[in-house]
């Protein structure tokens, strides 16, 4: 199991890279935040990311994908971390084809995984209900009703909400609120009656929304994966989320690092470069240090994903924990060591810290994953 | 020529005839084998198990063979560590000789110098130590001031060495001496070789914290040397300093390693396992704080083992910087400390015992953290410390400016 990108992979990673920077630099960010887009992303963008094949890339060739493997999507996601992309990467790509791909019937799968692939269909996963990661803390309800179930409920930060054509909604059918057991997935239509979105504005710019259930029917058809046990189809695919979004901190980080270091070899004070100075350069030694190592821990977690996988879990909590801690750090020397330019709007290095905290948080921050690490280590 | 896979059935079965039972147990402390004249084996297989692997040349498997090394390339040096660690094989020779000195030997050396100590390094016969840092030069390691001065075909040398690691069992040591005295201070040394018993070389152990001495202070006093010791070109010793220096990082990064932080399950002697023990606790470790500080360690333990082991890869296809010894070192050391600390919450006061009174005050194993904790403060001071290695990452690997009035100062 190698942790060295192998020639396909650096390929990728080069193609990425001149595609994002052609065609999604940070400014591409901040036209989407000044315009108001009311999407939040780029359609168009999207349907070229499509066109090179970045919605298919996990997707098995008999449901119109490309099935190169959790490691294209690495590279990948690594440049769009380093260009703060807003795309349905995320959502849609490694939270609901994860799900559906897991946990879906053949008739699920048939109906959307080519469609996601395809670029004609986006999703979302809504699954918190509080202001922290608590993926088992479900009070949202699906009771059968007939045929099929009614789903009752609020859900909030749900990643491309207001633009998912679908819903994958995690919901109760038995069992108290914090139980494992008892938790179901259900996929639900944007326009299903009784559900209302709402976008809400984050501070990195990027999509969430608040979405309401009320008295909101659906098929038997509609449950994915098996009732009651949907806990852990939900955390195989979290896992495979927090792998991905570590790949993208990681872009993040490296780049503002490489902006770091730029910045201490231009600007001079008191007569030298700033970054002659001690006081800078064993911090930037630091976070050299650190970055190499969350560079190893994405490496080994996508091997594991396209490898033997009995590992996933705890190096899924290594690679969130880590590079949480990482880009918290980074993003903060990112503005000192700027300093005031580092303060205005007007300069990019503002939009990473504000990315790093959301992503940070997004499906558990670093002292839930350290929580969970001891907890699967048995300690 | 045989395929890779031949050679790792007959590797496999050689290793199967030839290391005895008893060497493919844990390595006990007080089993460890340094070789050198006076060794002594405390298990007598220890003897036996070196003999058989430095017959293969494979006490140093990528030495070629002209000085009795294995002549290994890197597919077969691989599969050999693979077979080893398969059966749990204990290093058959630790020494400076081979982490240290013989590959810088075999870079900078004459063909009468490798074929003088290469083979006795290798057979363990002779046991080196390193003469570096003086008392005013720790950090400042190029403003060393050992003179040698020439005599005919010898140098006489006159100064003190001190953090000398085991001077006083070794019986060679590699030394960095002044030979010119005009020149800047990077410009003026040379690297030498000499037998600790000539006359004028005295040693004396230095006791540590920890209240062990494994390093000494080092007399010269009119040594003389025959001039045919010097490595390399003379007053250019500082290029082959810096490069040994890479060798003893890359060694001393393996502290790091220390939590066998790849296999995960809870065992005993981890620092969880401890603190659990210590607690009575089950299931869970109680107190919530030390719960979270060592997740954080051992996730920190975990990414710095794959680093490593990246580091290796990289390596081995030669990609990506070489200077990250200086990372892997620094990054270790700090690691071996943080688990020292968390060893001595995890075991409270019976962590903080000094020696039993009564026969059951402190166990062997509590007062051995006690000792290594102690021990480990020096991490990251032995080997460059840890400001000295974030300088070597940040000008090195980063590529960031020299502060002006360090560079222009005439001489320094």
């Amino acid at each position: 199991m190698s942790m060295v990108l192998n020639e396909d992979q650096s390929m990728l990673q080069q193609s990425a890279r001149d595609f994002c920077q052609a065609n999604a630099p940070v400014s591409e960010l901040r036209r989407i935040r000044d315009s108001q887009d009311p999407d939040g992303f780029s359609r168009e963008l999207w349907q070229q990311m499509v066109a090179l094949g970045w919605a298919g890339m996990t997707i098995p060739e008999q449901f119109g994908g490309f099935g190169f493997g959790y490691g294209g999507l690495e590279v990948v996601l690594e440049e769009t971390g380093r260009n703060l992309v807003p795309s349905p990467l995320v959502a849609t790509v490694l939270l609901c084809a994860t799900a559906v791909n897991l946990g879906g019937s053949q008739a699920h799968k048939s109906a959307l995984l080519p469609r996601i692939a395809a670029g004609e269909l986006l999703m979302a996963l809504a699954l918190e209900e509080t202001a922290f990661h608590q993926p088992t803390r479900i009070a949202c309800s699906a009771q059968r009703r007939e045929a099929g179930f009614v789903l009752n409920g609020q859900k909030t930060f749900v990643l491309d909400g207001h633009i998912a054509d679908k819903l994958i909604v995690v919901a109760r059918t038995s069992g108290a609120r914090d139980d494992r057991d008892g938790i179901s997935l259900f996929v639900v239509d944007r326009d299903a009656q009784g559900l209302s979105i709402s976008r809400s504005q984050m501070v990195d710019s990027r999509n969430a929304a608040n979405v309401r259930l009320h008295d909101v029917h659906v098929g038997a058809d509609a449950l994915l994966g098996e009732l009651d046990k949907g806990d852990e189809l939900l955390e195989r695919t979290l896992d495979v989320a927090r792998i991905g979004i570590a790949a993208e901190m990681l872009g993040s980080a490296q780049e503002v690092f490489d902006r770091i270091i730029d910045y201490l070899k231009q600007r001079e004070q008191f007569g030298v470069l700033i970054g002659a100075f001690q006081g800078l350069q064993h911090r930037a030694a630091t976070m050299y240090s650190e970055l190499e190592l969350c560079r190893s821990v994405v490496r080994r977690a996508f091997a594991e994903l396209d490898g033997a996988q009995e590992d996933v879990p705890a190096l899924a909590s290594v690679a969130k924990a880590k590079l949480s801690e990482v880009l918290g750090l980074i993003s903060n020397e990112g503005v000192q060591m700027h300093g005031g330019i580092g303060m205005t709007d007007e300069f990019d290095i503002g939009f990473y810290l504000k990315r790093a905290r959301v992503v940070q948080a997004l499906l558990g921050d670093a002292a839930f994953h350290r929580d969970r690490y001891a907890s699967l280590n048995g300690f | 020529m045989q395929s890779i896979e031949e050679f790792r059935a007959s590797t496999r079965a050689w290793l199967e005839e030839n290391c005895p039972p008893s060497m493919r147990t844990a390595m006990q402390e007080d089993e460890v084998v340094w070789g050198g004249r006076n060794s002594s084996f405390k298990n007598p297989d220890s003897k036996l198990w070196l003999e058989r692997m430095a017959g293969k040349g494979w006490t140093t498997p990528t030495w070629p063979q002209e000085y009795g090394g294995g002549g290994l390339n890197k597919e077969e040096n691989l599969v050999l560590l693979q077979e080893l660690q398969r059966i749990g094989a204990r290093q058959a020779l630790n020494s400076f000789g081979i982490s240290m000195l013989g590959p810088v030997l075999l870079e900078y050396g004459t063909h009468e110098q490798k074929a003088e100590h290469i083979p006795k390094i290798l057979r363990g016969e002779i046991r080196w130590c390193q003469g570096y840092s003086e008392p005013g030069s720790g950090s400042d390691l190029a403003s060393l001031s050992t003179k040698a001065v020439l005599d005919g075909d010898h140098y006489v040398l006159n100064g003190a060495k001190v953090w000398t690691s085991y001077a006083d069992k070794a019986d060679w040591i590699f030394c960095l001496v002044r030979t010119d005295f005009e020149a800047a201070k990077h410009s003026g040394i040379s690297f030498i070789l000499f037998d600790m018993q000539t006359q004028g070389v005295s040693t004396r152990p230095i006791r540590l914290i920890s209240g062990s001495s494994p390093f000494c202070e080092t007399f010269f006093d009119d040594v003389r040397v025959p001039a045919r010791n010097l490595v390399g070109t003379l007053n250019d010793g500082w290029t082959i300093a810096k490069r040994l220096l890479q060798h003893e990082r890359t060694m001393i990064s393996g502290f790091g390693l220390s939590d066998k932080a790849s296999g995960r399950s809870l065992d005993a002697s981890s620092v969880e396992g401890q603190a659990m023990q210590a607690r009575g606790d089950t299931g869970r470790l109680s107190d919530p704080v030390l719960r979270d500080d060592i997740a954080r360690y051992k996730i920190d333990a975990e990414a710095f083992a794959f680093t490593s082991q990246r580091s290796m890869e990289e390596a081995k296809l030669n990609k990506g910087p070489n200077a990250t010894s200086s990372m892997l070192k620094n990054y270790g050391c700090e690691l071996n400390k943080r688990r020292y600390e968390l060893l001595l919450q995890a075991l409270g006061t019976q962590g903080l015992g000094w020696a039993s009174v009564q026969h059951e005050d402190f166990s062997v194993e509590q007062l051995r953290v006690t000792r290594e904790w102690l021990r480990s403060k020096g991490n990251s001071i032995e080997g460059g410390t840890a400001e000295i290695q974030l300088n070597v990452i940040a000008k090195r690997v980063l590529g960031l400016p020299d502060m002006p009035m360090l560079t222009t100062k005439k001489g320094s």
